[in-house]
């Protein structure tokens, strides 16, 4: 009992220094790409190739003034940015990054907990990251940070179905709600290929989810200055940048697992092909950001509820005629 | 001992925020305490051994409803930032119906000797719970659907602006 | 003490009352439908208890639960439909204050 629940914290620490760490570079990958798509050099002062960058800006944002906009409300201001961190982060429960290992003589699972309903636990958690943001823009009593807060929600609940539809089809065609059972079954294909129409859902969705370009409506800098969190600022702000960050580590993650058979891969062990694919996905992300304009928000509803969520329906149809045809 | 434990733990996070959700007198606030009271349920659920049941709780309450009742909340007086009372002049009545019906319902459960059926939940309910939906309840389920579908159309029909 | 179907029926029977406790006192519309949410919560919890300690060999129950939150789901939509149509309408979503039968 003392030793399940000992390797079970052991695991949960590293995981989530992990991913801090992840975050961190994260951050510092986009602003290099970015620069570099945009003929600009990007930070490269702070250590060798600005690697140190991520931790100065850490330690500028914790020392920084925490203030607080006089007619706030004062509980919900401060719950919101946590809690969009605790949502980002909870995820990683359920998520497996590579298959059993045997580690100093004992067999060790490289997931915390091999949930039989893991990809529900998935599909809520990311459901309760939209609180941080709706709370985050009501309590700073700020008409910029409302307007971005009342868009997010509308899009994140829009495009929650597209990712949930998706997400049933890869369900269907693995047979299972476990997401250690859904990497398993892609041993011989990848679900990419039996499901290229859901495959292109979830990322469009994991998009919209992440409040990335092109969908980043919620802080469209032209139009609500920073959107939801206009009157965040100091730890408050980072951690609201932490859950968007973590987010999108998350969302290729979850792409990985889901479509392109997560530890399965030729040569490398298990962990490092996770590690390779989510790496790609994440450089696809910011080179999105890069090449696509921002959507006006009646397209992005239209095309949410009028393609993206009826291609769906068709899709988990499909998938359910096919794999009652073949058997399953 | 554990899940007796576990138990009172999840019941006071249901009932506490619950009791929030019918008493805050900023409605922002009270929609928001039913985030905890539907996380408690669902670990009661967890604990009945239903995690499906689980699982569909946290994305459709905790996920979807509750963020629904805020976008309208804040649509309406929520966004204006106005402050109204929230109550009616029924407070006393309203408690004391509520009381007598929990003393009177509680009385009931305390006193009937359950009957324990025979047989036990199976291991993994959730392929079973699919079977059960498209054989004997097919029924329900089909209504169900049509249900789903009309409120669909009423929803947009009743929210669209007149031209 | 072990645990039994008594003590799930104690706390849904609590949240059912707390439930309609919001209902008979709330004057907003939103909130009204927060209460009715309890207590549909509430005999959702019946519904999974009685299957777990009276009739564990068939799930009929969390079934039926699955079919309460699907209708719970629809009934939040069309209401909520119509506080948005009631306010705009009548500029308040105070149900006493709702009181005209046409405008």
């Amino acid at each position: 009992m003392i030793t399940v629940v000992l390797v079970a914290a052991v695991k949960s620490v590293a995981l989530v220094v992990m991913v801090l760490l992840g975050f961190a570079y994260a951050t510092l990958l986009e602003r290099r790409l970015l620069a570099r798509f945009q003929l600009r050099y990007g930070p490269n002062r702070t250590g060798p190739f600005g690697l140190l960058q991520p931790f100065a800006d850490g330690i500028k944002l914790i020392f920084k003034e925490s203030f607080m906009p006089a007619t706030a409300d004062r509980l919900i201001y401060w719950l919101a940015p946590a809690i969009s961190m605790v949502a980002a982060l909870f995820v990683y429960a359920v998520i497996p990054i590579g298959p059993e290992i045997r580690f100093f003589g004992a067999t060790v699972s490289l997931y915390i907990a091999d949930v039989n309903v893991g990809i529900l636990l998935v599909l809520g958690a990311s459901s309760i990251g939209v609180y941080g943001v709706i709370l985050g823009g009501w309590s700073s009593n700020n008409k910029y940070a409302l307007l971005g807060c009342l868009r997010s929600s509308a899009q994140l609940i829009s495009y929650e179905l597209a990712i949930g539809l998706a997400v049933v089809s890869v369900v269907l065609t693995a047979g299972s709600l476990s997401l250690v059972d859904i990497v398993n079954a892609q041993q011989r294909l990848w679900f990419v290929a039996l499901q290229p129409v859901g495959f292109l859902l979830f990322f469009i969705g994991a998009l919209a989810e992440t409040n990335r370009a092109p969908f980043d409506l919620p802080e469209a800098e032209q139009e609500l200055i920073a959107g939801f969190h206009t009157e965040y600022g100091g730890f408050k702000f980072a951690m609201f940048y932490v859950g968007e960050y973590v987010g999108i580590i998350t969302m290729s993650l979850l792409v990985t697992t889901l479509f392109l058979g997560g530890w399965h891969g030729p040569l490398l062990p298990g962990p490092h092909w996770v590690a390779v694919k989510t790496f790609a996905f994440m450089c696809l992300f910011i080179w999105i950001r890069a090449t696509m304009p921002r959507v006006r928000h009646d397209q992005l509803m239209a095309f949410g509820w009028k393609v993206l969520v009826p291609l769906g329906l068709l899709n988990v149809v499909a998938t359910a005629v096919i794999v009652a045809l073949v058997g399953g | 001992m554990g899940t007796l434990a576990a138990f009172f733990i999840l019941s006071a996070v249901t009932l506490i925020p619950a009791v929030v959700v019918v008493t805050s007198k900023n409605i922002v606030r009270s929609a928001l305490a039913l985030v905890p009271t539907f996380f408690g349920i669902t670990g009661l659920y967890i604990l009945l051994r239903a995690e499906f049941v689980a699982g569909i709780q946290v994305l459709i309450y905790a996920g979807a409803i509750t963020v629904l009742i805020l976008f309208v909340i804040m649509l309406t007086e929520g966004g204006t930032g106005i402050r109204i009372r929230q109550v009616n002049e029924q407070v006393p009545v309203g408690a004391l119906a509520s009381a007598v019906l929990a003393a009177l319902l509680i009385w009931v459960f305390l006193r009937t000797p359950w009957p324990q059926g025979p047989g036990a939940l199976p291991e993994y309910t959730a392929a079973q719970i699919g079977t059960t939906l498209l054989s004997s309840m097919v029924l329900v389920f089909e209504v169900t659907s049509l249900v789903l579908l009309i409120s669909l159309i009423g929803a947009i029909i009743i929210a669209r602006r007149e031209r | 003490m072990a645990l039994g179907l008594t003590h799930f029926l104690v706390v849904s029977a609590l949240l059912f009352c707390l439930g309609l406790y919001g209902v008979l006192t709330r004057r907003n519309a939103v909130a009204i439908l927060m209460g009715i949410e309890l207590m549909l919560n509430a005999a959702n919890i019946n519904l999974v208890a009685f299957n777990k300690y009276v009739a564990p060999a068939a799930l009929n129950g969390q079934v039926f639960t699955l079919v309460v939150i699907t209708l719970a789901a629809c009934e939040v939509g069309v209401g909520l439909a119509l506080v948005m149509a009631a306010y705009r309408n009548l500029e308040t979503v105070q149900v006493d204050r709702i009181n005209m039968l046409k405008w």
